[in-house]
């Protein structure tokens, strides 16, 4: 009984972390599917929500919910004017060039955070107070079913969005073809830039739940949460949605599992060795779909 | 056209020789201090690792943020040869660099053969999650020392063993540089450029891919041990993905595809750090915004006018020669 | 290509003549990065030599990571060095044998990495250092440890607490070794608190972490009890949830927690979250923890090893607090203390040997015997290893107090059980 009520703990700790990598990586995935490039950056966005409402709730001390909404409205601007200024001259070079540009803003960003807060990392209280629950012996912590609730009403909210609104239906047809879309009246750019502005939404959700979490800012938070998002969207098939959910949540549950039953140290190193093997036996990842290269 | 060729051959023997006979005389009569004595052989390095990088991401066109796995692969091996067995210093040494650069090069292989089924993104982060894998393992292993590292190498590579550090630095570089230039290297270059019309063209895309990411590797092999005997000790955790990064941003910064670039970066990378000790806050922020900067130029209309017009130059001056 | 490279290698060799120039403002730069903090020190030796008149300088070298994750160790070891070389400087400097020295400290940064480590040193070496005060960590102290030999320097290394960093002759630590700190913590789990199933989480970043974890183990076997739980986390690591998870699932009556205090405030957060109410033990690394946490409840009971601590009412470390806190608006940590007792160390090693020469210091390390801030009559075997006491520190009611200071030991150690036990129903009915 302990035994089981400790791996349906465990199960829920991979739950929830699994579910903040599914919201990050949906960022990259989205971002891939319509610029085809991975957005390295993505992941300091996270800490740029974090610091944010650090600032507004912390040090300027407005009312919660401002604050959240003000961190938002931080991130969907910064990524919409990062990818104005380094990505959108990029459009047509080549992937590589791409994606050492956005190494470089990762960097850029957490310097600056370096630079204005200090890598002394800086105690910062919850601002989600929900009492935790226990259910038939099992604990559950008051932030977990605030994660749980937050992420899974984003997903539902942009599912819905990319199949059901026109928008939505645009943002498919320019990941589709480009091309194509231009010709029927979809403005690409702006398409792009509402790809971005979603991602970083969202990233600046996730940031904000992390922060509730873990209660501590560093100007490198935002590294290893991306990193591993990054890994789920690539685990799930980039530029799927679907794919970055079930990414997310598989990864966060192999990280919980493979740390409680096999090896804190060799967590890492088992979680990168699945991805090694998804990717050998299906390149394109679990969900993805298989693109033909034409010349 | 071939007396061209041996004229440029002489030049580059004599700049090699004079590099080599200035350092050496520096170290000799003192002339720098000991800070940059010891930085001697990190840029000796750093050169080696920045020019084998060079192969993958100049000209390959792949990229992988695994190169500091690869170095610490080599430096491991190499490490533990001179530890454990019992010959003569130099023969131990000699033994752990072919060792170090053979163990890399079999690691190039493992990463080579999921080379030939992924590209671009993926691939970047399968070299990513390779290096994580190595350096967990070297966390893990009791032989490597675990978190605590390896300490104890004995001191073989520092600058008081400049000639030998220079001439595999040498090595490097000449086999690098010969190797683009020869059929191999065209085929390479073929495939960067277009993998499609190289493979229709009868190139045999996997054979190049893994060739050149096992050159790349033997020689990252090579320079992490030279790396571990100058330094002594060997922790994973400088081994991440930040320090593949760095050799990246070497070979960005140099020009992708240019050798000489490649060099010149990891001199001055190398040594900034140490002539604006004191400022190290910014180095960064200064490498984030030169790379950006860098790359959007490469791309910009500006750059591509720049070229026409030396291009226009060039051709100028050929037809005036004809 | 060939031309290419031959332009490629005149650029090298032009840059690294370059290089050598740059040098001189190098260091310069150098100097007044660190004339913030130093010009206090500067000044007052500038004034205590013209009021003795004296003659001689004497250059202690320090060494630490000021930038990076590891950068708060590095600043708070330069920052003690220099309260310790001020006061020492303003009592009128260090006499050797008639002669009168003053004291200036050179400090370089070594990010925490071994590479950066070997070119700190050297760049120290250039600015001709007599005795170093380093480096701050084991990695560091490791990779200088042959040079240091060679050089034949004194080394004191404040914080260095991997078994290796001393063992050349030339080297001292003013800290304890891992090991020995391991067994003491087993000890106490296991005789003050009267445990027998101990949970150990410990970092494995690092051998600061793994080395204490090693030493828990090996004791607690020896004493007889039981290691329940080993789980390992990385010090850039978060999140703690699934090794709490695994060890709520053991019958462990203590975790002991090797690592840093900001891998201890993530810890204690998450085992207030989950319901977690076992006690925590944590090596000296813990302290600085009441710093970081957002809600001292989640440590409140916590017992950790340290052999220095800021609230202290001993009269030196009173004085050594309000100094710091006068001249850095922060409070002081162990390793400022450490580094201050380390400049102290210095200076009885000159004062005895009655020379400033390394083979003269080297010699007298084993005959003083230093009132330090981390210990009474600090001395030193000639293996390099401190002799002195160490302090368990508990967290009571949001503040750090000496373990068993207001009550005897069996009280006490009840009391603190009831309190935690207290603490952790509030959090959980939170």
């Amino acid at each position: 009984m302990d035994l089981l009520i400790n791996i349906v703990e465990q199960l829920i700790n991979g739950l929830r972390t699994g579910s903040i990598y599914a919201l990050i990586a949906l960022g990259y995935t989205m971002v891939y599917g319509i610029a085809k490039m991975i957005n390295f950056a993505h992941g300091d966005i996270i800490m740029v929500g974090a610091y944010s409402l650090y600032v507004f709730y912390g040090i300027l001390g407005l009312p919660a919910v401002a604050a959240v909404l003000l961190s938002v409205v931080v991130c969907v601007v910064l990524g919409v004017v990062i990818e104005k200024v380094a990505y959108k001259p990029l459009r047509n070079a080549q992937p590589l060039a791409v994606l050492i540009t956005a190494i470089g803003v990762s960097f850029l960003l957490q310097n600056l955070a370096l630079l204005i807060f200090k890598a002394t990392p800086i105690p910062f209280g919850s601002i989600i107070k929900v009492p935790s629950v226990q259910i038939a012996g099992i604990h559950i912590s008051g932030i977990t079913i605030v994660t749980l609730v937050v992420t899974t009403i984003s997903m539902i909210a942009l599912t819905l969005f990319i199949n059901r609104t026109k928008a939505g239906r645009a943002m498919r047809a320019v990941s589709e073809d480009k091309g194509a879309a231009e010709l029927m009246g979809i403005s690409v750019n702006g398409t792009i830039s509402l790809t971005f502005a979603i991602g970083s939404a969202l990233a600046a959700i996730a940031g904000l739940l992390f922060i509730c979490q873990y209660e501590s800012l560093q100007p490198t938070l935002g590294a290893l949460p991306g990193i591993k998002a990054f890994v789920a969207a690539v685990l799930g098939g980039i530029g799927s949605v679907p794919g970055a959910m079930l990414g997310g949540i598989i990864l966060g549950i192999i990280e919980s599992l493979s740390k409680a039953y096999i090896s804190t140290q060799l967590s890492d190193a088992i979680v990168f060795g699945v991805l090694v093997i998804v990717l050998l036996v299906k390149p394109s990842g679990l969900l993805g779909k298989i693109r033909i290269e034409k010349v | 056209m071939k007396h061209k060729k041996y004229q440029k051959l002489l030049i580059n023997v004599i700049i090699a020789v004079l590099i080599y006979a200035l350092v050496m005389m520096a170290i000799q009569f003192g002339w720098i201090g000991r800070q940059f004595l010891s930085m001697i052989v990190p840029v000796c390095t750093n050169v080696m690792l920045a020019v084998s990088l060079c192969l993958i991401v100049g000209f390959l066109g792949e990229l992988t943020l695994g190169h500091a796995a690869f170095m610490s692969v080599g430096a491991y091996s190499g490490a533990l040869v001179t530890l454990n067995v019992p010959l003569p210093s130099w023969l131990a040494l000699a033994l752990g660099l072919v060792i170090g650069g053979v163990t890399a090069a079999l690691a190039g292989v493992i990463i080579g053969v999921p080379v030939l089924r992924l590209r671009g993104d993926y691939l970047a982060i399968v070299t990513l999650g390779f290096g994580e894998i190595i350096k967990s393992i070297f966390n893990t292993l009791g032989i490597t020392g675990g978190a605590g590292g390896l300490s104890g190498i004995p001191m073989l590579t520092t600058y008081r063993n400049f000639t030998l550090v220079f001439i595999l630095m040498l090595i490097v570089i000449v086999v690098v540089a010969n190797l683009v230039n020869s059929r191999q290297g065209r085929a390479i270059c073929a495939i960067r450029d277009n993998y499609i019309a190289a493979e229709a063209a009868g190139i045999k895309i996997s054979k190049y891919k893994v060739m050149a990411f096992v050159i790349s590797a033997f020689f990252a092999g090579v320079a992490g041990v030279i790396y571990a005997h100058n330094i002594s000790i060997l922790k994973p955790g400088n081994f991440d993905y930040n320090q593949s990064i760095e050799f990246l941003v070497m070979v960005v910064l140099g020009g992708m595809g240019s050798i000489r670039g490649s060099i010149i970066a990891a001199v001055i990378l190398t040594l900034l750090p140490e002539v604006l000790r004191g400022v190290a806050d910014y180095r960064m922020l200064v490498y984030s915004i030169v790379l950006i900067a860098m790359m959007l130029f490469n791309n910009s209309a500006l750059k591509a006018k720049l070229v026409a017009r030396k291009n226009m130059r060039k051709s100028t001056e050929v037809s005036k020669e004809a | 290509m060939k031309k290419m490279m031959s332009t490629g290698l005149a650029a090298a060799l032009v840059l690294s003549m370059a290089a050598c120039g740059g040098n001189s403002t190098g260091s310069a730069t150098a100097d007044t990065g660190s004339a913030g903090g130093q010009s206090t020190a500067a000044d007052a030796q500038s004034t205590a030599s013209s009021a003795e008149g004296a003659t001689a300088e004497f250059v202690i070298g320090g060494m630490g990571p000021l930038t990076g994750s590891a950068a708060s160790y590095g600043i708070s070891v330069k920052q003690g060095s220099e309260i310790a070389i001020k006061e020492i400087n303003e009592a009128g400097g260090v006499n050797v044998g008639g002669t009168v020295y003053s004291l200036k400290l050179e400090f370089a940064d070594d990010e925490a990495t071994e590479d950066k480590a070997v070119s700190a040193y050297n760049s120290l070496m250039d600015k001709n250092i007599q005795a170093l005060v380093g480096a701050t960590t084991t990695g560091c102290c490791m990779a200088i440890a042959d040079l240091t030999m060679a050089d034949n320097l004194l080394v004191v290394t404040p914080s260095g607490s991997g078994v290796d960093c001393v063992k050349n002759p030339n080297a001292f630590r003013i800290c304890f070794t891992d090991t020995l700190q391991g067994n003491t913590l087993a000890e106490f789990a296991m005789n003050d608190m009267g445990v027998k199933n101990v949970a150990v989480l410990y970092s494995n970043s690092s051998d600061y972490g793994t080395g204490i974890k090693d030493g828990v183990v090996s004791k607690v076997e020896e004493l007889g009890g039981t290691v329940v739980a080993e789980e390992a986390f990385g010090d850039a690591d978060v999140d703690f949830n699934s090794q709490l998870t695994k060890i709520k699932g053991t019958d462990a009556e203590v975790i002991i927690v090797c690592g840093y205090y900001q891998a201890a405030t993530y810890i204690t957060k998450q085992a207030a979250d989950m319901g977690l109410d076992i006690p925590f033990l944590g090596s000296d690394g813990w302290d600085g923890v009441l710093g970081t946490v957002t809600d001292a409840s989640t440590v409140e009971g916590a017992i950790f090893l340290s052999s220095f601590f800021s609230a202290d009412t001993q009269e030196n470390v009173a004085n050594f607090v309000s100094e710091y806190e006068a001249a850095y608006n922060a409070t002081p940590d162990q390793f400022a203390a450490d580094a201050y007792d380390a400049v102290y160390v210095v200076k009885a090693a000159m004062e005895k040997a009655g020379s400033i020469e390394s083979d003269a210091m080297i010699a007298a390390m084993t005959e003083i015997s230093v009132d330090g801030l981390t210990g009474d009559g600090i001395s030193f075997t000639p293996e390099g290893e401190p002799n002195k006491g160490a302090k368990f520190i508990q967290i009571k009611d949001g503040a750090y107090t000496v373990y068993g200071s207001d009550s005897a030991d069996a009280s006490a150690a009840d009391e603190s059980a009831a309190s935690e036990t207290a603490a952790a129903d509030e959090s959980a009915a939170e």
